[in-house]
């Protein structure tokens, strides 16, 4: 388990991290949120012993990551931002480099070794030097380093940034599969990743925590939760058929496409039957009708600047 | 191997997987050979000792070594692989010793591969081998001494072109330090305690007698200390600046 408590970390005026508190605990995947500059790479940074905190502490499976730094790091992986590794070394020769810090000696090392290349799919270019890799593969690179040692702790700083939407699939599956007994930090600012691999997301705004939920419940903070986006084919009054019906709030018509209306949820809850009953009984012209879940982005951008969800 | 030694391993491969390694070698054979026999006039003199050629290496290895130098964590700092190692299991002072003594160890095997010199003297005449194996140590150690400065000033920016002129502008002061120049050039008042401190810690001072093979203890440990002193510095220059 990790326990983060009271965290601050300051540059000179700057803070980066504004009296952090939080506890994730293991099979929790959890999506760190928020605008560039929010402190999430600072976040992690310390979480890994990278930064020292200017005040508070990190505690991983109960070793305090600036008294016991070796065996605190020993139970993690992390990918860092950029996913950086020796660029003059081949993949294979990187990779035995990590495999030796991490402990590894003997047959293991290349047991490990090859484990982690066919768990990533780097077996084509385990003989190139990582200099001459396409961005995805250096990525994918970063995360066989990070993933190795089995590591109970897997601290990702934006694992799919420049991946192609079929390496994302990979690596959000990846992801999955690896934390069933693990802990999972991962930090995005890809929303639809939250929604796809987290049990868990916290959203964090100028160095302090503004949202931390599972990201179900953050898509219900949406006033697009239980909305019902309609397309006509040709202009009719909805809001004068909707004025009766009880639980449905405002209707707002989409500025880029015609005769497309959203039917927002008054309080929160299901309004699809009452919505469908009345298109039925007036005929309402309709060629698309579905509901919306909420969308992540919107809270996204209500709770980081500071507005109402 | 603990790591330290895994550390040491990947750095002085990484040298000779690139064509550093091989052009400081072949550079650094070429340049002895033309200060040696040249410049130092080692027909001329018609003595069988390696004077002229240990004499010349302060000055070779002013700008050579802090070329090997400057990488050494300006590099880790730009490519971001710094915050990779710092957060594998790994002390920070196996980190800076492995770095430094993969340098090192390409200094010595570049100083090693002068030894058709030796051979030629041999040849020539009868020289003191005693001399010549104290001399070789003294060079090595002076090597030591310039890579810790360079050490600590690549630790102390992103930029390895920053790295070495820093370096190069240190490691010279502390050349000159034990010279005549340097020792007129203070002011008078200043008292005579400090002085011969500023010249106890030039590098001519304690390498002269070396290179003439006088192996004084003190020497050797006056390097020693000067090494250390400068990784120990390195360490907390790395440990303020990995931040930025």
């Amino acid at each position: 388990m990790i326990k983060i408590k009271d965290l601050s970390k300051r540059f000179d005026q700057f803070t980066a991290i504004d009296d952090l508190s939080f506890n994730v605990e293991e099979g929790e995947v959890l999506g760190f949120l928020g605008p560039n500059g929010a402190g999430k790479s600072t976040t992690m940074k310390v979480i890994t012993g990278f930064l020292s905190p200017s005040s508070g502490s990190v505690t991983i499976d109960g070793y305090d990551i600036t008294q016991n730094p070796i065996e605190a790091k020993t139970l993690i992986g992390y990918l860092p931002e950029g996913a950086p590794s020796y660029g003059d070394m081949t993949t294979l020769q990187f990779l035995n480099f990590i495999a030796q810090v991490r402990g590894f000696r003997g047959n293991d090392i290349a047991e490990k070794v090859q484990h982690v290349i066919h768990e990533v799919k780097l077996g084509s270019v385990q003989h190139q030097i990582i200099d001459t890799l396409s961005k995805g593969f250096r990525r994918r690179v970063g995360l066989a380093q990070a993933i190795m040692h089995d590591p109970k702790v897997l601290i990702l700083d934006e694992p799919t940034d420049g991946l192609d939407p079929n390496q994302k699939h990979h690596v959000r599956q990846l992801i999955k599969n690896l934390a069933r007994d693990k802990i999972v930090i991962i930090s995005t600012h890809i929303l639809e990743e939250v929604t796809a691999v987290c049990t868990r997301a916290i959203i964090i705004s100028e160095g302090k925590i503004v949202a931390d939920s599972t990201p179900a419940d953050l898509e219900a903070q949406s006033k697009y939760h239980h909305a019902v986006s309609v397309r006509l084919t040709s202009d009719y009054d909805l809001a004068a058929d909707l004025s009766e019906v009880a639980g449905v709030g405002l209707v707002e018509q989409d500025q880029e496409e015609e005769f497309s209306y959203t039917i927002l949820s008054g309080k929160g809850k299901p309004i699809f039957t009452q919505v469908s009953e009345i298109a039925q009984s007036k005929n309402w012209p309709v060629t698309e009708f579905h509901v919306s879940r909420g969308q992540l982005e919107d809270v996204f951008r209500t709770v980081t600047q500071g507005g109402e969800v | 191997m603990d790591n330290f030694g895994i550390i040491f391993k990947r750095e002085l491969m990484s040298y000779f997987a690139t064509p550093l390694a091989y052009i400081f070698i072949v550079i650094f054979l070429i340049s002895n050979g033309i200060f040696t026999f040249d410049l130092g006039g080692f027909y001329l003199r018609g003595q069988a000792d390696l004077l002229p050629f240990f004499s010349f290496h302060p000055w070779l290895y002013l700008f050579m070594v802090p070329a090997i130098a400057m990488t050494l964590w300006a590099d880790e700092r730009k490519t971001g692989t710094i915050e990779l190692l710092m957060t594998l299991p790994v002390r920070l002072s196996d980190a800076v010793l492995g770095k430094f003594f993969a340098a090192w160890a390409l200094t010595g095997i570049a100083l090693l591969l002068t030894f058709p010199i030796w051979l030629t003297v041999n040849y020539l005449g009868d020289p003191d081998n005693g001399v010549i194996l104290t001399a070789y140590i003294g060079s090595w150690f002076m090597a030591g001494g310039f890579l810790a400065i360079g050490s600590c000033m690549s630790a102390a920016t992103k930029n390895s072109v920053i790295a070495f002129i820093l370096t190069v502008s240190i490691c010279f002061v502390f050349v000159i330090m034990g010279s005549p120049i340097l020792l007129e050039a203070f002011p008078e008042w200043l008292p005579q305690v400090i002085v011969d401190a500023l010249s106890a810690m030039g590098f001519l001072t304690h390498y002269d007698s070396i290179a003439k093979g006088v192996l004084d203890i003190r020497d050797v440990l006056f390097f020693a200390v000067f090494i250390a002193a400068w990784l120990f510095a390195s360490a907390i220059v790395i440990e303020i600046k990995k931040a930025n």
